[in-house]
C-alpha cells in the first residue's frame, strides 16, 4: 500500500529490519543463482543445437556434393536429360554475372542511401518513411519482387533477361545495405566528426575519410550479408532470367544460375541429377564463402577496425 | 553579422576593409601585435529558444593564456565554440554578434566557417584521436584531408607539432602505431599536436584535462605555459586552481553572462564583483 503523506512510523518498539533484509536477500540470491544456471544452460544448449543443424547441413552438402565434382562438371553445359553427362558451367557463369551486376548496382546505391539517412536526412517525414519502407522491403517475399520485375521489365522488353534478374536481386539487396550502413554510421562517435570539423575539413571529406573509414568493417559485413542472401535467391530468377542450358550470350537474353540449376536437377528422377544438385549446392556455398572471405580481406588489408575506439 | 540594422552596412564595409588589411603585409601584422588578437563584441548565442550567451564583450591579448571559469551550464563551452563557429554545428543552435580575430569578423557574411576552423585550433574535453589512423596520420589529418600531399613538408610538420605538444620524445619511434594505443594524457597531447599542425594562431581548449589523471593534467598545464609563448590560448576549465596556474587573464561567467574579466592574479586575490568572490571562495557553483 502506498502512503501519500510521508513516512508513517508506528508507536512501540522498532522492528529488527536488518535481519529481515538479510534473510530476504539471501533467499533472493539463491533464486538468482538458480535462474542464472538455467539461462546459461539453455543458452549453451541453443548454441549447440544451432551448430549441429548448420554443421549437419554443411557436412551433408560436402559429402554428397564432392562426389559430383570434376573439371567437366564445373565447365560443361548440362547434357541431355538422363544421360548423366555434362555439368553446371552456365549456371556458375550466370550466377557470377547476375549477382555481380546486382551487387554493382545494389551496394553503391545502398551505401549512399545509408550515408544520406545517417548523415544528412535527420528525422523528417521523408527520411522516416524511407527507413520504414526499407524495413518493409527487407521482409517482402522475394517472389513478389520477381513478379514486379517480370511485369515491369520482362513483359515490357519482351524477353527474359540478365538485366531483369540483376535489377530484381539489387532491389532485394538495397534495403539490407541501407539499414546496415545507416546503423553502422550512427555508431561512429560524434566526437570524431567534431574533431574533423574543428580541423576545417569539409563535411564530405569527413564522411568519406573519417566516418565511413571507421565504420568500414560494419558496412562491408552488411554488403556481404546482402550478397549472400541474393546469391541463394531462386524465386525472382525464375521470373526474370528463366534459366537455360546455354552459356551467357547477352545481357538482354536469358541465362542460367546456380539456385535455378539446383532446383531443376533435383526435380529430375535420376540419381546422377541429384548428385549434380548436391555438387551445385556445394559450389554455391563455396562461392559465397569465397566472396565473403575476399571482401573481408580487402577491408582489413589497411587500417584499423572500429573495435579499437575507446569507450 | 549584426542585428542592428543601421550599423550592418558600416560593419560590412569595415569587415571588407579588415580582410583587405589582413592580406596586405607584415607591417600591418606588427601593428596588430598591440591590438587585441580576439575581440568579442555583443555576442549572443542560443540553443533553440534558450539563450546560452548574453551580450558578451571580451578582448584577448596576443600570446597570452585566458581561462574561462564558471559553474556548469554557464556558457563557457558555448563561448569558445562560438570563437571558431563550432557552436552553430549543433542542430538548432545559432549565434549573433561579432568575433573579430586578427581584425577579421568571423561572423561576417562572406566568411566560410570551414576556413575559419582551419585557422583556429580546438582541443576537446575527451581526447578524440581518429581511431583508424596512426599517430603520424592523426597529426597531419587536417592537412591531408584538406589536400596537402607533400611528404617532406608533412614530415617536418609532424615533428614540429609533436614537439610543440611535448609528445615527440615519447612517440618518435612509433609514429606508425595507432593513435588509440596511447595513454589518455598522450592522446590529448596528440590532439593538441593535431591542432597545432594546422598552424593556428589561436588555440581553444575545452576543459582539456577533465578526463585525465592529475599527472597527465599537470603535463598539459605545463604545456599550456609553453604554448602561450607562441599561440593565443583560451582555455575553459572548471578547475579554479588550474585557471590560477595557467592563465594570464580570467573570465568568470554565470548564467550566460560575463560577470568579470580581469588579470588572473587580481581576479583571485581581489575580485571586483561579489558574485565572483563567492564563486572563487567556493560558496556556490
Amino acid at each position: 500500500m502506498l502512503r501519500s503523506r510521508g513516512v508513517n512510523l508506528q508507536e512501540g518498539p522498532r522492528t529488527n529490519y536488518k535481519e529481515r533484509l538479510q534473510d530476504i536477500m539471501l533467499r533472493r540470491s539463491s533464486r538468482r543463482r538458480l535462474v542464472d544456471k538455467v539461462v546459461s544452460i539453455s543458452a549453451i544448449f541453443s548454441v549447440i543445437l544451432a551448430v549441429i543443424l548448420l554443421g549437419s547441413i554443411l557436412i551433408e552438402v560436402v559429402i554428397n556434393g564432392a562426389r559430383a565434382l570434376s573439371i567437366n562438371f564445373l565447365t560443361q553445359p548440362p547434357g541431355a536429360i538422363g544421360s548423366g553427362l555434362g555439368g553446371i558451367g552456365p549456371a556458375i557463369e550466370g550466377t557470377l554475372i547476375v549477382v555481380g551486376l546486382a551487387s554493382a548496382i545494389g551496394a553503391p546505391v545502398g551505401v549512399l542511401a545509408g550515408i544520406y539517412l545517417s548523415e544528412f536526412a535527420g528525422n523528417g517525414i521523408f527520411p522516416s518513411s524511407v527507413r520504414f519502407f526499407s524495413d518493409v522491403l527487407v521482409g517482402l517475399p522475394s517472389i513478389v519482387i520477381g513478379i514486379v520485375a517480370y511485369i515491369s521489365l520482362v513483359l515490357t522488353l519482351g524477353s527474359f533477361s540478365v538485366w531483369a534478374g540483376a535489377l530484381a536481386l539489387s532491389i532485394i539487396m538495397i534495403p539490407i545495405v541501407v539499414r546496415v550502413t545507416e546503423e553502422t554510421l550512427k555508431v561512429v562517435p560524434n566526437s570524431m566528426k567534431e574533431a574533423g570539423h574543428s580541423l576545417g575539413i569539409p563535411k564530405r571529406t569527413i564522411i568519406l575519410h573519417i566516418v565511413l573509414k571507421s565504420a568500414k568493417s560494419g558496412v562491408i559485413t552488411g554488403i556481404i550479408l546482402a550478397i549472400s542472401r541474393i546469391a541463394g535467391e531462386t524465386a525472382p530468377l525464375i521470373m526474370t532470367i528463366l534459366g537455360t542450358d546455354l552459356f551467357f550470350t547477352s545481357l538482354t537474353g536469358p541465362v542460367d544460375a546456380l539456385p535455378l540449376r539446383i532446383w531443376r536437377l533435383v526435380s529430375q528422377p535420376y540419381q546422377y541429377a541429384h548428385d549434380f544438385g548436391w555438387g551445385a549446392a556445394l559450389i554455391l556455398i563455396l562461392m559465397v564463402l569465397g566472396m565473403s572471405l575476399g571482401l573481408r580481406l580487402l577491408a582489413h588489408r589497411r587500417g584499423f577496425k572500429i573495435g579499437t575506439i575507446a569507450a | 553579422m549584426t542585428t542592428n540594422g543601421e550599423n550592418s552596412r558600416e560593419d560590412e564595409i569595415k569587415a571588407d576593409k579588415d580582410i583587405d588589411r589582413q592580406t596586405e603585409s607584415e607591417q600591418v601584422q606588427e601593428k596588430q601585435q598591440q591590438v587585441h588578437k580576439v575581440s568579442i563584441r555583443n555576442l549572443e548565442a542560443w540553443f533553440g529558444s534558450k539563450q546560452a550567451l548574453k551580450n558578451i564583450n571580451l578582448d584577448v591579448e596576443q600570446k597570452t593564456a585566458t581561462s574561462v571559469i564558471g559553474p556548469s551550464g554557464c556558457g563557457k563551452t558555448t563561448l569558445i565554440k562560438c570563437l571558431n563557429r563550432m557552436h552553430e554545428m549543433t542542430p538548432g543552435a545559432k549565434a549573433k554578434g561579432q568575433v573579430i580575430i586578427d581584425g577579421m569578423d568571423i561572423y561576417a557574411r562572406n566568411i566560410d566557417p570551414v576556413i575559419i576552423k582551419r585557422r583556429i585550433g580546438m582541443v576537446f574535453q575527451k581526447p578524440n584521436p581518429f581511431p583508424t589512423m596512426s599517430i603520424y596520420d592523426n597529426v597531419v589529418a587536417g592537412l591531408k584531408l584538406n589536400g596537402i600531399r607533400d611528404k617532406r613538408l608533412m614530415d617536418e610538420i609532424v615533428k614540429d607539432s609533436l614537439e610543440g605538444a611535448a609528445l615527440w620524445d615519447e612517440v618518435k619511434n612509433e609514429l606508425g602505431k595507432p593513435g588509440m594505443g596511447l595513454s589518455g594524457g598522450q592522446q590529448q597531447r596528440l590532439c593538441i599536436a593535431r591542432a597545432l599542425a594546422m598552424q593556428p594562431e589561436v588555440l581553444l581548449m575545452d576543459e582539456p584535462t577533465s578526463a585525465l589523471d592529475p599527472v597527465a593534467s599537470s603535463k598539459i598545464e605545463d604545456l599550456v605555459h609553453d604554448l602561450k609563448k607562441r599561440y593565443t590560448v583560451i582555455i575553459v576549465t572548471h578547475n579554479m586552481q588550474q585557471a590560477a596556474r595557467v592563465s594570464d587573464h580570467t573570465a568568470f561567467m554565470y548564467l550566460g553572462e560575463l560577470i568579470e574579466y580581469s588579470p588572473t592574479k587580481k581576479m583571485f586575490e581581489n575580485p571586483e564583483k561579489e558574485l565572483t568572490e563567492r564563486y572563487i571562495s567556493g560558496k556556490f557553483g
